[in-house]
């Protein structure tokens, strides 16, 4: 079937922001894409990178879903507009595993089931690995309390915690 | 057999969900691919006078504007897009169908770029007059218009007599807000052509093939031209049952533009698609000074929207579940001017039992008596209302087993004597009840000589578990390792799967698998009986089972028979079969699933800031497939339970009869810091009436009697009574 013809109007032409060139490190890749400033890293990871493992659940910063690691700490990547980020080493979950290999992380939420739908996972998982690096929870409480930015409608909130848990255990 | 069945088993979608590789409908990257954008509605009601998009038009990368008057063909008749889950009465929401407007934050223009950036940009130059007419959202205000709708259950005896005439008596108004399901991933559709003229929707969707019979119908389209699928739902919770707008829209930009087009909505956009809806319950309960009841009356009043009439049973829970010999129901709907309600996790249910079981807990206070001995000494055996038996009801070991394993016999029955520092300290319980429901439902198997098998069936995971359970009841009947069975659900042209709502999944597609499984083992047998000197020579299919790739006599397990030598004898490599179960309405006894939570809640004494620290929930709902999922599906009903207790209300603002906070900051739901201990019980429930291998379902089970186990917690920590939910700190002062 031929696409039909686009539909253009004849008046001028309302401009949209010119394109950037934006390096970024992604998964130890080297990246060059051309965006326009208004694009956030989430959409360029999604539609740009085809890197779907990151979530948008609101794309106001409220949930979480989108969390990936910029420079080994965890933001919130609908947050963030990529042209930022210039420069950057982005860890997103399809980065955690290694050689096949699952992140213990991976392993452990799945011994748990600290989780359900999958949804909000990626982003649990990667902001889990950044407060592992950040070393600012030590007891089941702190872990509860620097994992809320994270929403789990599924509510595996217990599981979740006993997974990382499991994981500080080990490191 | 069972090496799976009734196991620990991890998820077998878990590696895919962990790693990022688990495509959900808004993450089919395509070329040429164009992004949708939405835009709303910024009055209740009304008309379109005029939409002016030449603005957005001239938007670079903007390829068009559909509005009313330039979208390609729908159905005219309202009836063509009556789905599966529509309400009976009413006409259903036609997305871009004409210049209505009938509930604010309404869909009246999709703008299609090359960008989603773009998209989003022109959306906002969509100009749009409105011609405006009255309208209201306020419940309060229309309770008294609310009008009947017939529900089954009858009524027994003179109920409002009886309580007349009761020693004992509570009566009380109980409110449950607006609450939304806020599923993580927001609503969303791909829709893309295949090059012959076909197209395939990637959906997020609780029924792929509710929602291809709707587009089939709204689009009249023939049913292979047309493929629903969704491998992975990022949760629904019930708000995907109905196909949603967004499905619609993508099909009218692909065939418009004939490109592939996304829409994923926003999440302010999710708000609009349908919500549990606002419910004042009525309670009147009559007792003897013994415990025994006289009598129950549930009344409720509940909002619908203008053009559909939405109701579930919250009201008949009451007189099932305890013994009264009197019991009168109402359901009453107030019409207001917004979208249409629709399920959301176990409705009805939720909100009625959350009212049965705070008026209980009033009532054991009235009499001086022990909340769980009240329950003990109005329990029923008997489904009330019709007085059959049950299937099975193991609900007093609900009782005894959560009550020992939360330690209520240190509970200290004076409200406000119990406390740990400057937190009062408050114990409370309640039951929950839900259906046990089987739907016809249909699975095929294709098992290969190699020893792997395949099994497909259109249902959905939507975070249930199903694919895992698919998986470890066909490695049983099929006698395989788990790793070698494949699992293909959420796709329109697999055989029958209904819609994955109402807890009834598991058991269906469990016996239709079971089923279909025979029919392999069947033909395995005949193909091993053509085998030289078959030591299964005289077996029957009944006396015979798969196990370890063999066909093995049941009495005689040494007579057997490998399935590879079988089919190799039979010279075929692959067995398929497909078979559908059907539920024989046997209405010689009711199904249900019971449970008894108990909660611990610490309210900070001068900041009123309350939190659940520790919650029980035994849960009685037959044979579990899979400890860890299911255990899973009850922790996120309670995690529910506590958002509709201490969290989760919609707000309105009437003056412009529109959603306050359709956002995730501002519409509470709890987070990791608000969820402490939850412990999970299944108690044994051999039930061998429901159906063959005891299956009921624990998908709502969770949710329901969670609440009222906490407002009642909150009564017996501080003394005060809070019906109206949330219960918010402010409420305590
Ligand atoms: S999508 Fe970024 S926080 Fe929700
Ligand atoms: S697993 Fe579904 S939202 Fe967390």
């Amino acid at each position: 079937m031929a696409p039909a013809k686009p539909h253009q109007s004849a008046a001028v032409a309302i401009p949209v922001p010119d394109k950037i060139s934006v390096s970024l490190n992604v998964n130890g890749v080297d990246v060059q894409l051309d965006l326009a400033p208004w694009t956030t890293l989430l959409d360029a990871l999604r539609d740009r990178l085809n890197l779907t493992g990151t979530k948008k659940g609101c794309d106001h910063g409220q949930c979480g879903a989108c969390t990936v690691l910029v420079d080994g700490r965890r933001i919130v990547s609908c947050l963030t507009l990529a042209v930022m980020k210039d420069g950057s080493k982005v860890t997103t979950i399809e980065g955690l595993a290694k050689d096949g290999m699952l992140h213990p992380l991976q392993q452990a939420f799945i011994d748990h089931d600290a989780f359900q739908c999958g949804y909000c996972t990626p982003g649990q998982i990667c902001s889990a690995a950044g407060l592992l690096a950040e070393g600012r929870a030590k007891t089941a409480d702190e872990i509860r309390e620097l994992m809320s930015g994270n929403i789990c409608r599924c509510g595996a909130y217990p599981n979740i915690v006993a997974a990382i848990q499991q994981v500080m255990g080990h490191s | 057999m069972n090496a799976y069945i009734g196991t620990s088993t991890s998820r077998i979608d878990g590696r895919a969900k962990v790693t990022g590789a688990a495509k959900y409908a808004g993450e089919f990257n395509i070329d040429g691919l164009v992004y949708g954008a939405v835009v709303e509605s910024t009055i209740a009601k009304g008309r379109i006078k005029h939409i002016d998009a030449s603005e957005a038009l001239r938007v670079r990368g903007v390829l068009d504007v559909l509005t009313h008057q330039n979208r390609p063909r729908m159905a005219d008749a309202s009836a063509a897009y009556k789905d599966d889950v529509a309400p009976e009465e009413g006409s259903p929401f036609r997305p871009l169908y004409d210049d209505k407007i009938m509930f604010s934050f309404q869909p009246i223009a999709l703008v299609l770029a090359e960008e989603w950036e773009t998209a989003r940009f022109a959306a906002s130059l969509v100009r749009v007059e409105y011609e405006t007419a009255a309208f209201t959202t306020d419940l309060q205000a229309q309770r008294n218009s609310a009008f009947v709708v017939e529900k089954p259950e009858s009524h027994r005896g003179n109920a409002d007599k009886a309580f007349a005439a009761a020693a004992v008596r509570h009566e009380a108004e109980y409110f449950i807000p607006i609450e939304h399901h806020n599923a993580m991933e927001p609503f969303a559709a791909t829709a893309i052509w295949d090059g012959g003229g076909k197209l395939t929707i990637y959906n997020k969707t609780q029924g792929v093939q509710n929602v291809q019979r709707y587009l089939c119908s709204v689009f009249n389209m023939k049913p292979d031209d047309l493929r629903v699928r969704s491998p992975f739902t990022g949760g629904a919770f019930g708000s995907g049952l109905r196909p949603q707008y967004e499905t619609v829209l993508a099909v009218l930009g692909a065939v418009k533009l004939r490109r592939p087009v996304r829409l994923a909505l926003t999440r302010r956009q999710v708000y609009t698609v349908g919500y549990r809806p606002a419910t004042i319950e009525h309670v009147a309960i009559g007792a003897k000074p013994d415990g025994t009841l006289d009598a129950i009356v549930h009344e409720a009043i509940a909002v619908t929207s203008q053009h559909e009439d939405f109701s579930r049973n919250d009201t008949a829970w009451s007189g099932q579940l305890y013994k009264s010999p009197t019991a009168r129901y109402e359901h009453r709907l107030a019409r207001v001017d917004l979208p249409t309600p629709c399920d959301m996790r176990a409705p009805g249910a939720a909100t009625g039992v959350y009212a049965l079981e705070c008026a209980m807990d009033e009532l054991a206070v009235a009499l001086k008596l022990d909340p769980v001995d009240l329950r003990l000494r109005c329990y029923s055996d008997r489904d009330q209302h019709t007085n059959r038996p049950y299937t099975s009801k193991q609900l007093r070991e609900c009782y005894r087993q959560g009550a020992q394993a939360f330690g209520w016999s240190k509970r200290r029955a004076a409200p406000r004597s119990m406390r740990d520092g400057t937190e009062l300290v408050g114990w409370g319980m309640a039951s929950g009840v839900w259906e046990a429901l089987q739907m016809e439902t249909a699975a095929r198997i294709t098992l290969t000589a190699n020893g792997h098998a395949e099994v497909a069936s259109a249902v959905s995971d939507i975070g249930t578990g199903t694919y895992t359970i698919m998986a470890q009841v066909a490695a049983d009947l099929l006698g395989l390792p788990l790793d070698n069975v494949t699992i293909k659900l959420g796709d329109s042209t697999l055989p029958l799967g209904q819609v994955e709502g109402g807890s009834w999944t598991a058991a269906s597609v469990s016996h239709a698998i079971a089923k279909t499984a025979g029919e392999i083992r069947k033909e395995l047998l005949r193909l091993a009986q053509a085998v030289p000197d078959s030591p299964l020579a005289n077996a029957t299919v009944d006396g015979v089972a798969l196990v370890d790739g063999r066909i093995v006599h049941k009495r005689a397990p040494d007579r057997a028979v490998s399935i590879a030598d079988a089919m190799r004898q039979g010279k075929v490599d692959r067995i398929e079969r497909e078979g559908t179960v059907q539920f024989e309405d046997d209405d010689s006894h009711a199904r249900n699933t019971h449970s008894a939570i108990f909660a611990e809640v610490k309210i900070d004494e001068e900041l009123g800031v309350i939190r659940v620290t520790r919650v029980v929930n035994a849960v009685a709902a037959g044979r579990i497939l899979n400890t860890k999922t299911a255990s899973s599906q009850i922790m996120g009903g309670v995690v529910w339970g506590i958002g509709m207790a201490l969290h989760e209300e919609t707000l309105l603002d009437h003056r412009f009869g529109r959603f306050m906070n359709p956002n995730i900051a501002e519409y509470h739901m709890p987070v990791n810091a608000d969820v402490y201990d939850i412990k999970v019980i299944f108690v044994d429930e051999p039930d061998t009436r429901i159906n063959p291998m005891g299956i009921k379902g624990v998908g709502e089970i969770g949710i329901v009697g969670t609440a009222a186990a906490i407002a009642n917690a909150i009564y017996h920590a501080t003394g005060k009574r809070v019906r109206d939910l949330p219960i918010t700190l402010d409420k305590l002062r």
